[in-house]
């Protein structure tokens, strides 16, 4: 029974291996099933999709570069709003990190695949096909979602522009997307890791993807059954969030954000694995407190189940509940604590040099940490009260997700893009990329904090006249972090098109198996398993 | 230091010193309000607490992790240690920002407590936001009203011109100034039971430390004590719809002998106003002044949705240039329109006066191409209202 | 081949994991819709959302507390569209716990059309939902009025004398909709 899982996809390979000499052009891409390639493909969508939200948010800028309505509709307005957040959560953050799973985590693990490479295809190519369906909405006579990426019911609803059936039925794809890789990272880190590798040996990028894709399973279904909600209370005459016929928009929000705050530690949990490969390997020392890493993700995860109302502080919560999610938010901050304490840790004593996932790694522990003491800020109910639904917020959130999980995604990027392309990236131009991207990201906004701390609401397409300098400041730092990750498209064309040789192990503090296999990675690995050393961890 | 590297510092140093010195920091505001009442202090004094608290700490870390980049640096022939694990460590870098933030818990709980004390007010008012404006009612008293953006529209259109905007000055108070404001007292308790006609909104005045959602078919609660009157403005905090950003929240806080006087003056104006609405009924107004009329109204009221030129925003607002309602049906049933609104249209019945509702359905009927030469007057508003 | 077939641990097959995952997936969503009726029944036990009985409470004689008042304040709103007056007779009563108080709201249907009106109540504090009990109210049922057709509708409530001291004031709202056929209102 034991040895049963590893050789029912030892077969398939050989089957494969035999039987489909590599494919090319496009039915390669189309019908793959080799988690490599379907890594490719999810990292680049998520990038194209990166660039989309990106273009957005560029308009939206332009928008609030000065007071008055320049150059779009307010409701336009709310539309780029939505989209640019649906575009970034659903299509460029979970992607890229479902793409690092793919491409690394059989090979982390010694696996010669992923458990269910068929299932992998239609993971990723169901995809394109719901943005499509969310992008072209633009171009219907309805016009796109307009009711922010949270779509709070009656707006979305009884009040809705006619956008959100081809909304729910996008999410609805989407969140299949997700619930399959999901289930497919878990069987794989279950079932495929090469003999010897228990649990508490697996590299902590492994845990933090094992636990994501808990959270992933469980949530999303919850996000699949208030979409379906909102359909039917705005198509088939249920009640679920109108008042009328003794529903409650209140409830929508909870329900949202059951699965809405899983979903945004389901965003960072990967970003934290991918720093914790990353960091010691450039300070050539094991990773500090790892055992405490694996509790510290797993607390992160439980909890986050129990703090969803902090999103609603201000919809008439009674006091015993305000009191209850603001302790269990704080308590948030302890296991999170935990884990940068551990990273400086790993830090300390260390034998540092700065390459730039480093560099990356090391701008995503502090801007992240940054976040988290905003986050900290939040969850103090009598001040939430001044920050909810300010651009406090959008400070808080674009800190930890662009600082922190872009940031983590350009990080892993650049340490393995020499084991995915065989060749080293160029070093000048992803210098320009780092620093670019770190003065703009942060003229960007920080300045949003006091945007937010002096008043001005989220969400608003004109401003009154004492936010217009920040406004500005934000807008020119808008538009040069925008313009700085078309550095980063230049980086990696030219790594791929060629560069000085990769060796199978470029960075000599790098711990982990997929540096003992050659750079490229072949096409096929751990077709057996590897040894496990005994004394790892 | 290399030349190359001489004028990279240059570069950083003016920048910083051109951010540094810009008018952004004189004239904007980048820290949150004191406030005017006790609890917008105690808000205030809780958020600074823990500004302290997470500098600190920022401090501490950022300072290790610097320090650690500085000195153990491979360039500078740092060798790693191999510590890899402490238990000691961790249990005290568990249990240190436990008991922080229990020294943060104690203070926002004692003040979550004041704050939900909503009960032994002096004066109760009903707040209800709609599609896009506020609505006032002062409960015992028969005062009630809406209370509407006043920002010129020139102000905030700017789409046809350059940056400038056209060459129309926006006014100091842009995009938060309103037609009639909230008039409260002085050092006295003042609950405001707050619900939504629509859609979810949320209001909002940061120098009370107000914030409470509006929503439809639900009432919340929340109370203020302000100790000094003046003018104090906000926003609604919750997506709403397209003029989210053009509903803002403005209150007067009168001292008590003036907020009586001004209860006064308003039951004088709710009288002279309904004996204006009595006596429109008998008066008939001329083409000229109906069109007059109406055109103003509707640029204030109905232009938002329908667009100054009445082609609308299709298919959410439709157009009135050319439409069924305004060219082939009845009058009546215009103005039951216009009086109770339909789906998302909100009612203006209760928002305009009947010489007001009758001019703006002349001028509809009347403009943009529509030619139905229909005259409408107060009496035929007060026939189809049923009232 | 492997590393010692002693380490191993026993591990489900492949299609063991998934069909537990799966379950988990349906478990969820499942979870998801039992949230509505979860909340609903959270609400009733704690009042947390300010609703109140739909159906009609029975009044048990426990006695009247007469060393405290609770002032009961009545508010109406018209939902968009809905072109009724409807209005509390009485803003404002006071009651002792425990006391059976009668009070009228006034309605009127001053459209041209027959109109079913349906009134949603909303009790604040949310904590004084829960003690705030509804003998006979209209809003248990649907109001149909025919064009300008007006009426008189009655409220018949008590105070539980269990309601929290700290509790002086509690307001009860209804918001008033057009439920005469979906697509109308």
């Amino acid at each position: 029974m034991t040895t049963n899982t590893i050789n029912e996809s030892l077969d398939e390979v050989h089957h494969d291996e035999h039987h489909d000499h590599k494919m090319t052009g496009l039915k390669r891409w189309l019908f793959t099933t080799n988690h490599k390639d379907i890594g490719t493909l999810y990292l680049w969508f998520s990038f194209i999709m990166l660039l989309t939200g990106g273009a957005l948010a560029m308009v939206i800028r332009a928008e609030l570069f000065q007071p008055g309505l320049q150059i779009v509709e307010p409701d336009f307005f709310n539309q780029l709003t939505t989209v640019h957040g649906l575009i970034m959560v659903f299509g460029a953050i979970m992607p890229a990190f479902t793409g690092f799973a793919n491409w690394m985590l059989p090979m982390m693990i010694g696996a010669p695949d992923m458990a269910l490479p068929r299932m992998n295809n239609w993971s990723f190519w169901i995809l394109p096909f719901a943005f499509a369906i969310l992008i072209s909405s633009f171009f219907m006579e309805s016009g796109a979602p307009n009711f922010g990426w949270t779509f709070y019911a009656p707006l979305s609803t009884t009040y809705s522009n006619g956008s959100t059936a081809f909304f729910v039925f996008a999410v609805h794809i989407m969140g299949i997307s997700s619930i399959m890789g999901a289930i497919n990272i878990v069987v794989t880190i279950m079932n495929l890791r090469a003999p010897g590798m228990t649990y508490m040996k697996m590299p902590l990028f492994v845990w933090t993807f094992f636990i994501m894709a808990y959270l992933l399973i469980a949530v999303m279904p919850v996000l699949a059954g208030v979409v379906t909600m909102l359909l039917t209370d705005t198509y088939f005459g249920t009640s679920f969030f109108d008042a009328a016929g003794g529903g409650d928009p209140v409830m929508f929000q909870h329900i949202f954000w059951f699965f809405g705050h899983p979903e945004v530690y389901i965003m960072i949990l990967p970003a934290f694995g991918i720093v914790s490969t990353i960091i010691p390997a450039f300070a050539r020392k094991k990773l500090f407190g790892y055992s405490s890493m694996v509790y510290a993700t797993a607390s992160i995860a439980l909890l986050s189940f129990i703090v969803w109302a902090h999103h609603m502080f201000t919809t008439g919560m009674p006091l015993f509940g305000e009191l209850f999610f603001m302790y269990c938010t704080m308590l948030i901050a302890v296991p999170t604590g935990v884990k940068v304490f551990n990273w400086v840790a790993t830090m300390w004593r260390g034998s540092m040099t700065f390459e730039i996932p480093m560099l990356f790694s090391i701008a995503f522990v502090i801007l992240f940490t940054i976040g988290g003491f905003s986050g900290l800020m939040l969850a103090l109910t009598p001040v939430d009260f001044q920050y909810h639904d300010t651009y406090f917020v959008v400070a808080h959130f674009h800190y930890v997700l662009v600082t922190g999980s872009l940031f983590s995604i350009y990080a892993g990027a650049y340490f393995w893009l020499p084991k995915w392309t065989g060749h080293m990236y160029s070093d000048t131009l992803s210098k320009w990329h780092f620093w670019c991207s770190l003065i703009s990201v942060n003229l960007l906004f920080f300045p949003m904090h006091f945007l937010g701390l002096a008043g001005m609401p989220r969400r608003i397409p004109d401003y009154a006249l004492q936010f217009a300098d920040f406004n500005k400041w934000v807008s020119i730092g808008g538009f040069a972090f925008g313009l700085s990750q078309l550095i980063f498209l230049a980086v990696v064309i030219k790594c791929i098109r060629g560069g000085e040789k990769a060796p199978a192990k470029p960075w000599d503090g790098a711990e982990g198996l997929e540096w003992t296999v050659a750079s490229p990675a072949p096409y096929h690995t751990f077709s057996t398993p590897p040894p496990i050393n005994e004394d790892k961890h | 230091m290399s030349k190359s590297n001489q004028r990279w510092w240059m570069g950083v140093g003016l920048f910083f010193t051109s951010f540094f010195s810009c008018s952004a920091w004189s004239e904007a505001q980048i820290n949150l309000t004191k406030g005017v009442t006790a609890v917008s202090r105690e808000v205030y004094g809780l958020h600074m607490l823990a500004l302290y608290i997470c500098t600190a700490i920022g401090i501490v870390v950022f300072g290790a992790m610097f320090w650690s980049m500085f000195f153990y640096r491979k360039s500078k022939g740092a060798k790693a240690a191999d510590f890899h694990e402490s238990t000691t460590v961790e249990i005290l870098w568990t249990a240190i920002p436990v008991i922080i933030l229990i020294a943060m818990a104690v203070p926002a709980t004692s003040t979550l407590i004041d704050m939900e004390n909503n009960d032994n007010s002096d004066v109760t008012i009903q707040i209800t936001g709609s599609q896009w404006k506020w609505h006032y009612k002062y409960f015992d008293q028969n005062i009630e009203y809406y209370s509407v953006l006043s920002t010129p529209r020139e102000q905030y259109e700017n789409h046809n011109g350059s940056f400038d905007g056209n060459g129309v000055l926006k006014g100091k108070d842009y995009l938060l100034e309103v037609d009639k404001p909230l008039v409260i007292p002085a050092n006295k308790k003042v609950r405001f039971l707050i619900t939504s006609d629509d859609v979810i909104h949320s209001w909002w005045v940061p120098a009370f430390a107000v914030k409470q959602d509006a929503n439809p078919g639900f009432i919340n609660e929340a109370w203020t004590n302000v100790d000094k009157p003046g003018i104090y403005r906000g926003q609604c905090a919750e997506l709403c719809g397209k003029d989210h950003g053009f509903m803002p929240i403005v209150v007067d806080v009168k001292s008590s002998a003036d907020y009586d006087a001004w209860l006064t003056e308003q039951h004088e104006l709710t009288a002279k106003a309904a004996d204006a609405e009595k006596a429109s009924l008998s008066a008939s107004m001329s083409k000229a002044e109906l069109m007059q009329l109406g055109e103003t109204t509707y640029m204030a009221y109905c232009a938002a949705c329908h667009q100054p030129t009445g082609l609308g925003l299709p298919p959410t607002f439709p157009a009135l240039k050319g439409s069924a309602v305004a060219t082939q049906g009845t009058v009546e049933n215009h103005i039951a329109l216009v009086l109770h609104g339909k789906n998302m249209m909100p009612p203006f019945g209760k928002q305009l006066s009947l010489k007001e509702i009758a001019a703006v359905v002349t001028y509809e009927r009347n403009s943009w191409g529509n030619d139905t030469g229909d005259l409408v007057q107060s009496s035929d508003v007060k026939a189809a209202s049923g009232e | 081949m492997s590393n010692g077939t002693a380490h191993r641990t026993n591990k489900p097959s492949n299609s063991q994991v998934i069909k537990k995952l799966v379950l988990v997936v349906f478990a969820m969503f499942g979870f998801g819709f039992a949230l509505v009726p979860l909340y609903d029944v959270f609400c009733d036990i704690t009042g947390l959302n300010g609703k109140t009985n739909t159906v009609a409470a029975l009044y048990t004689d426990d006695g009247i507390d007469t060393s405290r008042s609770v002032k009961v304040q009545f508010i109406t709103r018209m939902a968009k569209g809905i072109p009724w007056q409807f209005e509390p007779v009485i803003n404002e009563v006071s009651v002792h716990p425990g006391e059976m108080k009668f009070v009228n709201f006034y309605a009127k249907n001053i459209s041209q059309y027959d109109i079913v009106g349906q009134a949603v109540p909303s009790v604040s504090p949310g904590l004084a939902a829960g003690y705030f009990q509804k003998i006979e109210c209209f809003c248990f049922t649907q109001q149909p009025l025919k064009a300008g057709e007006e009426v008189k509708m009655g409220l018949q409530f008590y105070v539980d004398r269990e309601l929290p001291v700290e509790i002086n004031t509690l307001t009860l709202s209804y918001t008033l909709y057009d439920i005469s056929g979906k697509e109308n209102s």
